[in-house]
């Protein structure tokens, strides 16, 4: 509940750090002579670091906070947005589109679009992809200076500019290498910062299987933790088991999703939607120094993301396996109240009128705001008349009714618990790694988006090169302070937030089907992709409007959050959010494909096979891989780490 | 580019481990988490891999940059 106080010892950790990351963005300014060089790293960089970065620009801090709450929510089941999304969607990436991205020499996804397609396709992604980098990096921004606020006790506004601050400080000296750079670092201080974390985690709760043995009791009871509605129940194995839970249909387990919807929505629309087109990462594998170690790049990345359900989800496991264990004195952390409301409700419990206890239970509710057990409460009162207790007592009572969870705290909970001075200060910056990786990332991917397919295409044709470096280091200046400005905003208005969360959802949906179609069918037109993409969206909106959750249905099935969806007409429940989201967008991949597939075959192509050489599949000559030793041979790397995958979920079958 | 950058990792890792471990060593007390000095231990890793960075950076013939 208290802020946790850093000593001396975790200052100079977290200085050391942030010297560090200056120190590369400084060593690296005297090689930044060209526009490629600064938002490019003119395709210079080694595999290993490429591969490191391609990971780490993905683990921003909403990530590693985000996957442990899913931990704690769903458990094991987590980890398919890895064995099932990431990896398969990486390999994909490497084997079969990285050789159109580098061979083409774009130098931004919309870039290639641009070639492939044309102007109207290329002007579309770029601006939704700027728009939403900064809206991204804005949201991650609010969320981390939030917690540092309430953990810390730091100053909202002095977390928010100090951390852009150092982030813009090694961006602007030393451009999209720095980024790169510092990423790599960041990654071994994520992964060394919270590796200890895991290992007391478990070592406290008794080693990996006492743990499994008490998720047990959360999956037959998930109301005991405030994990569910008083009466969900499900098999034993639904937070141990990856698989069996979600075969045996949406309401056997925890995340409410099926099959089909798994498989297909999340392991391939979204997944290589996200991993195979988003320029943030895919601008990592195009900096790399030639077409192998390109290729190679999602490769070497794949193999710590395959490990990272054991740095990141299980956390959020022992989290809730130590609820059930009540001689561990924890709880995942309860739904924030500020200390005014802690203090009126523990009034209300001192100056209970002993002939009606069940007033008292009332005012503790309506000081809170939040739903609490009243059961615990009772008790919590029952004991206060018998012998007094201290407000210190009472308010820990109080903090243990509160009967919602606040999962981002989850984290950040276990590092309070289980870290003395020294390693607190190394977890901290670990997680302060991971948002200025996050950060650096969306900075660097929307200055090159920005100067090369907006500024140079539409607004100034033609300059000196100086002229276009120059305007790279502005535009990442004015970067940062439109995250900042993001990040203020979500933090005033956060309803509108979901909302453009949301709509971020309808544009990203379709798009995989455009790059399907693009790379690997040469009759695909501009006119189809265009028109292919729109009608994508349009059909994800209308998904959406027409389908919502039991959650967001009042007793009279009416909808209560039109961001939830069903506000035109209500004509699918899903049993989760996140079943919606994968159905979603399996639906949108799917009209999306139909829509361009019918469009390109009813308008003539405007570019000849010549143009298409090196762009499309069928026109490009298949790349030799003989002069490669094996082991270095992406497909061969690639059959490896997917039968790797397919063995770790078998495991956690 | 013309930085390896095993040498910041390498050094930075050195730094923070050389400091965790003494932290651990000379004040065993607040070091304590479940029974084990965690500071001292993962302070000595952490120092490990730091040094196996400058190695592999120095093996790998490049000079660390001069700044």
């Amino acid at each position: 509940m208290q802020a946790i106080q850093l000593q001396w010892i975790d200052y100079t950790i977290l200085i050391a750090y942030v010297a560090f990351v200056i120190g590369i963005g400084w060593t690296l300014a005297r090689y930044m002579k060209t526009s490629s060089d600064f938002l490019t790293s003119a395709r210079s960089i080694p595999t290993w670091v490429t591969g490191l970065a391609f990971i780490s620009a993905n683990l921003g801090a909403l990530e590693l906070v985000g996957m442990a709450a899913s931990g704690a929510k769903y458990g094991i089941s987590t980890a398919h947005f890895y064995w099932v999304g990431a990896i398969p969607a990486m390999v994909f990436l490497a084997v079969f589109m990285m050789p159109f991205y580098y061979g083409s020499k774009a130098r931004s996804v919309p870039e290639y679009l641009k070639m492939r397609f044309d102007e109207r396709v290329r002007a579309l992604n770029s601006v939704a992809f700027a728009v939403m980098t900064i809206f991204a990096s804005g949201i991650s921004m609010n969320a981390l200076a939030k917690l540092l606020h309430s953990l810390l006790g730091w100053d909202y506004n002095v977390a928010l500019w100090v951390c852009s601050g150092v982030v813009l400080l090694y961006v602007l000296k030393g451009g999209l290498t720095s980024a790169i750079y510092t990423e790599v670092l960041q990654f071994f201080m994520i992964v060394l910062g919270f590796a200890p974390v895991v290992y007391l985690g478990l070592k406290d709760v008794g080693g990996w299987h006492s743990m499994t043995t008490s998720l047990q009791t959360v999956a037959t009871n998930p109301a005991a933790l405030y994990l569910k509605d008083a009466g969900t129940t499900y098999v034993p194995n639904a937070w141990t088991s990856a698989w069996q839970p979600v075969l045996a249909g949406s309401t056997h387990n925890p995340m409410g999703v099926d099959w089909f919807a798994m498989i297909f929505g999340l392991g391939f629309v979204l997944s290589f939607g996200y991993w195979c087109t988003n320029f943030l990462v895919v601008q990592r594998a195009m900096a790399a120094k030639n077409m192998t170690a390109a290729r190679n790049t999602p490769l070497v990345a794949a193999v710590p993301k395959m490990f990272f359900p054991f740095l990141v989800i299980v956390p959020g496991m022992i989290a809730a396996a130590l609820c059930t264990m009540p001689d561990k004195g924890y709880r995942i952390p309860p739904a924030i109240v500020s200390e005014a409301a802690y203090a009126k409700a523990v009034a209300a419990v001192k100056n209970v009128n002993a002939a009606m206890p069940a007033a008292a239970v009332t005012a503790v509710h309506d000081a809170v705001g939040k739903n609490i057990d009243s059961g615990k409460i009772a008790s919590l009162i029952a004991a206060n008349a018998k012998s007094k207790l201290t407000d210190e007592q009472i308010k820990q009572g109080i903090y243990n009714s509160i009967a919602e969870n606040d999962y981002d705290g989850v984290i950040l909970s276990l590092v309070k618990k289980y870290c003395p001075p020294g390693l607190l200060g190394l977890a901290l910056t670990a997680l302060l790694a991971s948002f200025m990786s996050g950060m650096a990332g969306n900075v660097t991917a929307f200055n090159t988006v920005f100067t090369y397919d907006l500024y140079q295409a539409y607004f100034a044709k033609g300059k000196s090169d100086h002229h276009y470096f120059v305007t790279g280091k502005v535009i990442t200046v004015i970067g940062i302070l439109l995250s900042i400005g993001a990040a203020y905003f979500a933090s005033m208005f956060n309803n509108c937030m979901d909302v453009i969360q949301l709509v971020f959802g309808f544009v990203n949906a379709p798009l995989f089907a455009t790059f399907l179609l693009g790379m690997f069918w040469k009759r695909a037109t501009g006119t189809g992709a265009v028109i292919g993409l729109f009608g994508g969206i349009c059909s994800s909106a209308i998904f959406h409007a027409l389908t919502t959750t039991p959650g967001n249905l009042d007793a009279t099935g009416h909808i209560i959050n039109i961001a939830k969806g069903g506000y035109i007409h209500v004509v699918q429940v899903f049993p989760s959010e996140m079943a919606q989201n994968f159905w979603l967008a399996a639906f949108a991949f799917i009209a999306c494909f139909t829509f361009t597939a019918v469009i390109s075959l009813a308008t003539k192509s405007q570019k000849t096979d010549a143009d298409l050489k090196g762009l499309v599949y069928s026109l490009t000559p298949k790349i030799v891989d003989n002069d490669i030793p094996v082991y270095q041979r992406p497909a061969v790397v690639g059959i490896v780490l997917l039968i790797v995958c397919v063995i770790l979920n078998l495991i956690f079958w | 580019m013309g930085l390896d950058i095993r040498w910041p990792i390498g050094l930075m890792f050195t730094l923070i481990g050389a400091l965790l471990a003494v932290f651990g060593f000379a004040k065993g007390a607040e070091s304590v988490s479940l029974g084990i000095n965690i500071n001292l231990i993962w302070g000595a890793v952490l120092l490990v891999f730091g040094v196996l960075m400058l190695l592999g950076a120095a093996k790998g013939g490049k000079t660390p940059p001069a700044a």
